[in-house]
């Protein structure tokens, strides 16, 4: 037969080369295939959760509830949180031993990692985008930073009284290019502008309260509310009228109850505000206190099971989702926002550190960190749907906070 | 029976000095005791006890302070600051058991990864 050559070790070793060239190329096919499939894709339903006992965070999607990568090396991760830049790509993680990371959630990666303090509680990304501000305990004060690199811009150390530097909480953004945040040692709250990033605009409000432990700005950018932790009430500044100054809302809210001990400080965020009410931990009390964010007083408070830590409201304002502090810290209470009643108790397990609802809210993701477990619960049924392993897991933020203010 | 009591002691000295049960917590409440160093104390002090919130809790901050007023500390918090009591949570010998771990720097984060 024509063509037809007799199979001579050279032709069978033509031939395996011949194989082994179009497996390797197959190979390479399917490998730029496969990057090309992670590479292309959205961020908007992604999600990190923080490892916090490991220094990782788990990278997960919300559309079928799996773990997509984990990034670690990220430092001391108790107490840690997160923002995202504005393309929802990267997340910047803010560490408690002072480390700032921003991590690529596509390529499962640590981008940079700077180790910007001693100790550190928060941080916040700017209107613009560009810019991300860290909240220090040590050395207490605000570090600035470009979002790109995570080049230093500004310092703005804390100073009060006589040469004291004071531990920085509830750092938030604003619109106008603005930062606001709270100083625990020394009860102020200051509001920097950053318009021009060599040259920062301060503003200074002294006297707002004992020991401030939190801030919030509502979703609509205009308030921001520190949490008071060394007497009953709240700071509010009405950011569109900073002349107004500082104004204590829900005085005295404990008045003739003895406080009872807090074993873990509450939290507070722009997710409290449901409608026109906002919900709040109450602190030493076990209560969630409801104000009318028309008038800022107080019109309900709600009894719970245990000092409220987290209290946030479903996107849609229907539901208020409450976890608490030690030894209570194995129950999540949901209350219906209109009757003002508890419609369910969960108990997920001991250690309930922290909870985010998927943009929508139809589902909400909850840390359970001594089961070594994340929950997604339906919040319609709310009936558990998934468990997720993770190790020792927190806080848990979803990429749709980058397109929120205060978040 | 003075006798018997000084050999308890002596078993207890022992016995505390290699971990093992002696001072009547059970391996599983030690176990439980060190998570709760961490994980909770932990969230003011920091996981690795180096501070946060509250002051740092390890050997070096805690030397100069007496064994009794660190007991006390712990024992009944320290009113005007963030510090709560914790006697309504643990027991005399727990928090002794606790105070002993901070002092001997025994009380930070081993990975657990």
């Amino acid at each position: 037969m024509p063509g037809k050559r007799p199979i001579t070790p050279e032709l069978r070793t033509e031939l395996k080369t011949g194989a082994f060239v179009i497996l390797l190329l197959a190979a390479m096919l399917s490998a730029t295939l496969a990057s090309a499939s992670t590479l292309l894709r959205g961020t908007g339903d992604l999600a990190i959760i923080i490892e916090r006992a490991s220094g990782a965070v788990q990278i997960v999607e919300t559309t079928g509830n799996t773990r997509i990568g984990r990034v670690a090396g990220l430092g001391d991760l108790s107490h840690a949180s997160a923002v995202f830049s504005r393309d929802g790509r990267y997340a910047y993680v803010f560490g408690r031993d002072g480390g700032l990371s921003k991590v690529d959630l596509l390529e499962a990666k640590l981008v940079t990692r700077v180790l910007q303090s001693g100790n550190s509680i928060g941080g916040a990304i700017s209107q613009d985008g560009r810019l991300v501000a860290v909240s220090n305990y040590q050395p207490g004060g605000v570090k600035i930073f470009d979002a790109a690199d995570l080049s230093l811009v500004a310092d703005i150390p804390a100073e009060y009284g006589d040469g004291l530097r004071s531990k920085v909480i509830g750092l938030v953004d604003a619109p106008g290019q603005r930062f606001v945040f709270s100083l625990w040692d020394a009860g102020e709250t200051w509001v920097v502008e950053m318009r021009d990033p060599a040259k920062p605009v301060i503003r200074k409000f002294k006297d707002i309260g004992r020991n401030p432990y939190d801030g919030l700005i509502t979703p609509d950018g205009r308030f921001y509310i520190a949490g008071l932790f060394g007497e009953d009430g709240m700071a509010l500044l009405d950011l569109w009228h900073l002349d107004k100054g500082v104004e204590r809302i829900l005085p005295g809210y404990g008045k003739g109850e003895q406080a009872l001990p807090v074993y873990k400080m509450p939290h507070l965020e722009g997710w409290a505000v449901a409608g026109d009410r906002a919900f709040v931990p109450a602190v030493g009390h076990h209560e969630v206190l409801v104000m009318d964010t028309k008038t800022w007083r107080e019109v309900g408070r709600i009894p719970v099971q245990g000092q409220p830590v987290f209290v946030m409201a479903r996107p849609d304002g229907r539901q208020i989702w409450v976890n608490f502090a030690f030894p209570r810290n194995d129950k999540i209470q949901v209350i219906d926002s209109e009757s003002l009643t508890i419609i369910r108790t969960l108990t997920p397990g001991k250690g309930v550190l922290h909870m985010e609802f998927e943009p929508r809210g139809e589902e909400v993701w909850v840390s359970v960190r001594d089961a070594d477990q994340v929950h997604v619960y339906d919040t319609a049924s709310l009936e558990r749907r998934t468990v997720l392993p993770a190790h020792k897991p927190s806080g848990i933020f979803m990429t749709a906070r980058a397109h929120r203010i205060g978040l | 029976m003075w006798r018997m009591i000084a050999a308890c002691m002596l078993s207890a000295l022992s016995l505390s000095s290699v971990g093992v049960a002696a001072d009547g917590l059970s391996a599983e409440r030690q176990v439980e005791l060190r998570s709760l160093l961490q994980q909770d104390c932990g969230s003011c002090h920091g996981l690795t006890l180096k501070g946060g919130l509250g002051p740092s809790l390890l050997p070096a901050a805690l030397a100069g302070k007496s064994r009794e007023s660190l007991l006390e500390t712990v024992r009944n918090g320290r009113p005007g600051t963030a510090m709560p009591p914790w006697r309504p949570i643990l027991s005399e010998q727990e928090i002794d058991w606790l105070v002993d771990r901070l002092l001997a720097g025994d009380g930070a984060l081993h990975s657990t990864e």
